[in-house]
């Protein structure tokens, strides 16, 4: 009987089933071969770039735990359907779908489906195909995004418009934005630097970005009150665009002289190092302010903690909800969310970014109202709203 | 020029991403993937200027003696060390067991690691120590939430409530309340509500300034001003 079982073992290890198809019942010499699957059907997925094929079949006959006569299914492919056979995939008993996630657009292919058990291997009788995975135009299940995207572009630009004819809405204070010019005053006075740090991540997080945006914003009132800056950047791309934007401030604000090259310095992509490197600046140059603007993970607390026990003022802004707690507690003023991307209109009063903010509150009311009349269509038993909503 | 031609890139390549998004298509999926393998080169060469800023800040301290400064002695000499053992000693195999680099990560790198994110840990009581010092109501509120929280998350908690309910005879309706289940309430109703009407906020800004950099009407980036 053992010897058997090696067989069988190994018979499934040449013939590409996996050993936990393998892994049958030792009775090899006894069970007879499983009946075929059947019913092989092939269909292109839908709403992709052309890259698979989703399969279904009838599940063998024999595919029962009682009889335990299959262990799986294996899924070959081929050119023709002359061959040459290649596997794909291979399934567990009771599986009749799977997806080839392999395929070159464009390109017709021929499948078929084997039972496999301990009595051996069944293929079916005839194959499938051609089946020919092509792309899409248009992913449907993102209807809904799109018409989102839309209407949010039209009404940014619709505001904007009207702010640039004169009718500039209307914007609440920020406590967090106003204290910026307070924070550098004060470090003005004190003759001590500003820290600015514009979180951790590379430039294609969007907060790194509105980071860098609002470093612009910052680094204009250090020029124009004489106080030195220190920047330390995780990245090399935000690195040197924070360079930039410093200088260029330092420019504009008429005092080029003034812009020290060391200010902005690239330190680590790595998390902690950069954590050691900036609790250092704050530890051994004593920056009278701090701002955090950007993305910040485990990090926060760290230097928001240290930064709370030099006594500086801290002004902090994100839009990673796990580390608002943090800040809330560590530092004096924090952004939450949308007013991280809001500051830099804030900041710089020009007319078209303000009028962007008022087109993105209407979309929160429309959104608002979505899920409102969502919740009560749910409650009614309709379900398209949520359907049309649900993307992949 | 200056301005125009990367904001004119910015604009182009801002509308193929968006536009792959929606479209599966090769036609924009390719030039996407395309593009972001280009971006992957365009951080390589960034690493050149950033590693050469590293020495000119600290190579400048170290001459000038800067406070600390043999702290950024070793710095340099570390940057140097594995740079040099990577380049021209390990070279491709300095991920393979027993190569100095790989040693170097294993004995340095991981260690420090941990110990600074061992440190975690008592910032996260200093600040805990802080937020819940009762001073208004809200604090109250926060604080009264945390400790059901924290002590619906163990296994203590529901012990010690039924200990205080049958010590105090409380009738039996209340008897079969659970610390755990009211954390749970309060985890997914005020807190996720809380944190959707955040992140639906931040997606809007995030929106928001993705379409003010595609339009060039955000352009601190490109080095501030008009």
């Amino acid at each position: 009987m053992g010897a058997c079982v090696v067989a069988v073992l190994a018979a499934a290890v040449l013939s590409g089933v996996p050993p936990a198809l393998a892994a049958a019942p030792a009775v090899a010499d006894s069970v007879p071969a499983p009946q075929p699957a059947s019913g092989l059907l092939f269909s292109d997925v839908p709403n992709d770039a052309g890259r698979a094929i989703d399969l279904h079949w009838a599940l063998s006959p024999d595919d029962s735990v009682r009889n335990g006569r299959v262990v799986g299914y294996r899924l070959e492919r081929a050119p023709s359907p002359a061959g040459p056979w290649a596997p794909v995939d291979s399934v567990g008993a009771g599986t009749s779908t799977t997806t080839d996630g392999s395929v070159e657009r464009n390109t017709p292919y021929f499948y078929r489906v084997s039972a496999c058990g301990p009595g051996g291997v069944t293929p079916s009788g005839a194959c499938a195909g051609p089946a020919i995975a092509r792309s899409s135009w248009f992913n449907t299940t993102r209807a809904s995004v799109l018409a989102f995207t839309v209407l949010f572009f039209l009404l940014v630009l619709y505001y904007m418009f009207l702010a640039q004819t004169g009718r500039k809405p209307f914007v609440r204070r920020l406590a967090g934005i106003d204290a910026i010019e307070e924070a550098i005053g004060r470090a003005t006075e004190m003759g001590r630097p500003v820290l600015y740090v514009p979180g951790i991540q590379d430039i294609d997080d969007i907060q790194t970005v509105a980071g860098l945006v609002i470093l612009e914003s910052v680094a204009r009132m250090t020029a124009r009150y004489g106080t030195p800056i220190r920047v330390p950047v995780a990245y090399p791309i935000p690195f040197t665009i924070a360079q930039e934007v410093v200088r260029s401030a330092y420019l504009q604000g008429g005092v080029p002289d003034a812009y020290d090259p060391n200010s902005v310095s690239f330190v680590s992509p790595e998390q902690f190092a950069y954590v050691a490197a900036v609790t250092g600046i704050m530890l051994r140059d004593r920056p009278a302010a701090h701002v955090f603007m950007g993305s910040f993970y485990g990090e926060s607390l760290m230097l928001a903690e240290t930064g709370f026990e030099t006594g500086a003022i801290q002004i902090a802004g994100t839009a990673n909800v796990p580390q608002l707690p943090f800040f809330v507690v560590a530092c004096d003023y924090t952004l939450i969310g949308e007013e991280l991307f809001a500051a830099s209109a804030y900041l710089s009063g020009d007319a078209r970014l303000i009028g962007g903010l008022k087109g993105a509150d209407v979309l929160k009311v429309a959104i608002v109202a979505v899920v409102i009349v969502g919740c009560v269509l749910e409650t009614l038993g309709h379900h398209g709203l949520t359907v049309w909503m649900q993307t992949q | 020029m200056r301005r125009e031609i990367p904001l004119l890139l910015t604009a182009v390549i801002g509308g193929i991403m968006i536009a792959s998004f929606f479209v599966p298509h090769e036609w924009a999926s390719v030039p996407a993937d395309y593009l972001q393998q280009c971006a992957v080169i365009v951080v390589a060469f960034g690493y050149v200027l950033g590693g050469a800023n590293v020495f000119r800040v600290n190579l400048d301290a170290i001459f000038k003696r800067h406070r600390d400064w043999p702290y950024k002695l070793v710095l340099v000499a570390g940057l140097l060390v594995t740079l040099i053992l990577g380049l021209f000693v390990d070279r491709a195999r300095f991920q393979d067991p027993g190569t100095p680099s790989l040693w170097i990560y294993d004995h340095l790198y991981v260690p420090m690691n941990a110990t600074m994110f061992a440190l975690l840990a008592f910032f996260i009581a200093s600040a805990a120590f802080r937020a819940f010092r009762i001073r208004s109501a809200e604090a109250a509120l926060l604080a009264v939430a945390a400790l059901i929280v924290m002590l619906g998350r163990v296994p203590a908690g529901d012990a010690m409530l039924r200990a205080i309910v049958d010590h105090a005879g409380v009738p039996h309706a209340i008897r079969a309340w659970r610390i755990s289940d009211l954390q749970q309430w309060i985890m997914d109703v005020p807190q996720n509500a809380a944190k959707r009407a955040i992140l639906i906020g931040a997606a809007m800004g995030v929106m928001a300034t993705g379409l003010r950099v595609i339009l060039g009407i955000e352009r601190a980036y490109l080095g501030g001003g008009d």
